[in-house]
């Protein structure tokens, strides 16, 4: 912030108009940003609207079965009075909450415990290699760690973890045949601790050398230096670092898609361990699913009301880590 | 860089001489166990993925597949090659940088250089973060929304009833320019950010105007950094597949619309890799594994290989400011 403030101090005090004018037309083209998200919000709203309007908010209640109430949105007359529009989504919030919120849960203890080790316990050897690695990480493609649930991950829960017994006893329900939640879980862990490991390794490196130190010169050992003088002085960055995540993961659809089943079922947490291997499918992969389907006019304003839901709980998860973020800067001592 | 690094490299050896006594208990222990298994299974993770990746994927790769268009068929032999797809990356990529990167600059300069009103540009700052993490899905249907206009008609294919279909390498294309947006704006404000107050001072003294000082030195300088940004925007296109499926068609292969060369072509549908591998994997409808491995081989080389280049660029760019 301060470089950005220094240039303009700098400049001579007479305005040139043609200065002006590049100003102007700067600004004009970065707000043209601010412009498109609330369009798009606006826009997205009152193409789903009708979703909402003839649901109430019984739309986000639960209720029957999600798939049934879709196809019958897809096939509903071509007479505008007769369209349908019944729907209780209920299984596909729970699943997109479900499977984010476990991800990222997961995704904060690993990526805290990875950026320790990076900043303090690595040998330089090791460290050097997991900068690339985490960097990798991040890059690979959704739709292939996709592929590799399908093909791999998905097959492998099948066989190892679901038994027959278990299959019998939902079979009357729905079938069980390793696309489930669990997979889901871990591949998006995977796929958002790079961002997470980013941030919180940016941060604990900024914590002033000397903070630690202190704790050190108490005969405290290195890890406890670290657990309660680093880890409690980036709090605000693991939260910026989560929230940030948890956007990612709300907004993930190919992999989850591929891999979850792609059935509308609200897993339930009471079913015990069957809990963990129930399929499901969350907003992202239901617009994806749905895809086709758009020029239906109900069932695209359908998949408009997901995309509505989805855009205005990231918007608000991104906004919310920028402010941690700032609150961290304005804050932390030191930070470069 | 080279100097923190350097810096780390000195507090580290420091370290080591002196032992911290400590006691060290059991949950210390458990705790230090923790962070050395989660760092090296994520070092796992990714030998595995790659290891994985590259067996499958070049036991199945030959040159027919990537010098064939793909064809549809049950059989999977008879399934054909992904050479559309691998232009269909080619020109999203391409595409959505060209778009991206004079937006992304323009903002990124009025952010650092200008910024005024204040309270604007920290607007601005954070829709920028909010672009970062919009579901690319979100954005693909807000692209089709826009671009099945009667206005966007000239964009894409128009049915005989007048309806416009609203899915076309351009529509795809300039929603892609948006997921690599803020990889744009950030790699040239770092850059201009690292460029010292006394450069510009330099400017300014020698009579150049605050428009003709960004134009002649600052950019100039921050080129290292804007290819950086637009490099790695490139690796999230050819890594994107939400707005393949919704705003691409996902047509097997390219389908020019209309008689001009080149244009026809991107006013057409088509595919990528991803969409590919989305298609010919069990999830898709295609269901042709081996090549579905084959094509996801391929696009992983291409990501990796973005993401090489820019180390390659940054390093390259580093600009050494007295």
């Amino acid at each position: 912030m301060e470089a950005a403030s220094l240039g303009t101090k700098a400049v001579p005090k007479e305005e040139d108009p043609t200065n002006r004018r590049v100003e102007l037309l700067l600004g004009a083209l970065a707000s043209s940003i601010l412009l498109f998200i609330a369009g798009m919000v606006i826009f997205v709203f009152l193409k789903g609207f009708p979703s909402f309007a003839a649901n109430g908010f019984a739309w986000f209640g639960a209720g029957g079965n999600v798939d049934e109430q879709l196809a019958n949105i897809f096939n509903s007359p071509a007479d505008p009075a007769e369209y349908v529009y019944f729907l209780r989504a209920w299984p596909l919030l729970w699943s997109t909450f479900l499977i984010s919120a476990t991800s990222v849960a997961i995704g904060i203890f690993v990526s805290v415990f990875t950026s320790i080790f990076i900043v303090e316990f690595a040998p330089t050897a090791v460290a050097r290699v997991l900068e690339p690695v985490v960097k990798f990480l991040a890059a690979v493609p959704s739709v292939i760690y996709g592929l590799i649930g399908i093909l791999v991950i998905v097959p492998w829960i099948n066989d190892t973890f679901i038994t027959e017994e278990m299959r019998e006893s939902v079979a009357y329900v729905i079938q069980l045949d390793g696309s489930s939640v669990i997979a889901g879980v871990v591949i998006l862990t995977v796929m958002i601790c790079p961002i997470m490991i980013a941030i919180v390794t940016d941060s604990l490196r900024q914590v002033p050398r000397n903070w630690r130190e202190g704790a050190l010169a108490l005969g405290v050992n290195r890890f406890r230096a670290l657990r309660t003088v680093s880890v409690r002085a980036i709090r605000p960055a693991i939260v910026a670092a989560a929230v940030l995540a948890s956007a990612r993961a709300l907004g993930e659809a190919i992999m989850l898609s591929m891999v979850t089943g792609s059935i509308g079922f609200a897993p339930n947490p009471f079913d015990g361990i069957l809990f963990f291997f129930e399929p499901s499918r969350p907003l992202g992969a239901t617009i994806v699913d749905g895809a086709e389907g758009l020029s239906v006019a109900p069932f695209g304003q359908t998949m408009y009301a997901f995309a509505f839901i989805l855009i205005i709980s990231t918007a608000f998860l991104s906004f919310a880590g920028w402010v941690a973020r700032q609150s961290l800067a304005k804050y932390s001592v030191g930070a470069k | 860089m080279a100097t923190s690094r350097k810096k780390q490299a000195q507090a580290r050896a420091r370290k080591k001489k002196v032992r911290t006594p400590g006691l060290w208990s059991l949950s210390d222990r458990i705790g230090v166990f923790l962070a050395w298994a989660a760092g090296l299974s994520l070092c796992v993770i990714a030998a595995v993925i790659t290891l994985f990746m590259a067996w499958k994927g070049l036991s199945y790769l030959n040159l027919d597949v990537v010098t064939q268009s793909p064809e549809a068929s049950l059989e999977q032999d008879k399934t054909g090659g992904f050479l559309d797809p691998i232009i269909g990356t080619v020109i999203l990529t391409v595409m959505g940088a060209a778009i991206a990167t004079p937006i992304g600059i323009g903002t990124a300069v009025w952010l650092t250089e200008y910024g005024r009103p204040a309270p604007l540009a920290r607007f601005v700052e954070a829709g920028v973060e909010i672009i970062v993490g919009a579901p690319s899905i979100v954005l693909a249907i807000f692209g089709l929304l826009v671009f099945q206009q009667g206005f966007m008609a000239p964009f894409s294919f128009t049915a005989a009833g007048g309806e416009v279909f609203g899915r076309s390498f351009f529509a795809a294309g300039a929603v892609m320019s948006l997921i690599a947006l803020p990889f744009v704006v950030g790699g040239t404000r770092e850059a201009l950010n690292s460029i010292p107050k006394h450069v510009r001072e330099a400017s300014y003294a020698l009579g150049k105007d605050k428009a003709s000082t960004i134009r002649r030195v600052l950019m100039p300088s921050a080129r290292s950094g804007i290819a950086t940004g637009a490099t790695l925007g490139m690796a999230r296109i050819a890594g994107d597949t939400a707005v393949v499926v919704v705003l691409l068609g996902a047509s097997l292969q390219l389908a020019p619309e209309g008689g001009l060369p080149v244009i026809d072509v991107l006013k057409g549908t088509g595919s990528t890799l991803t969409s590919y591998v989305f298609q010919n994997s069990p999830a898709g409808e295609g269901n042709a594994p081996e090549k579905a491995y084959a094509a996801a081989f391929v696009l992983l080389m291409i990501v990796v290989g973005l993401n090489l280049a820019v180390n390659w660029i940054a390093k390259r760019g580093q600009h050494k400011w007295v």
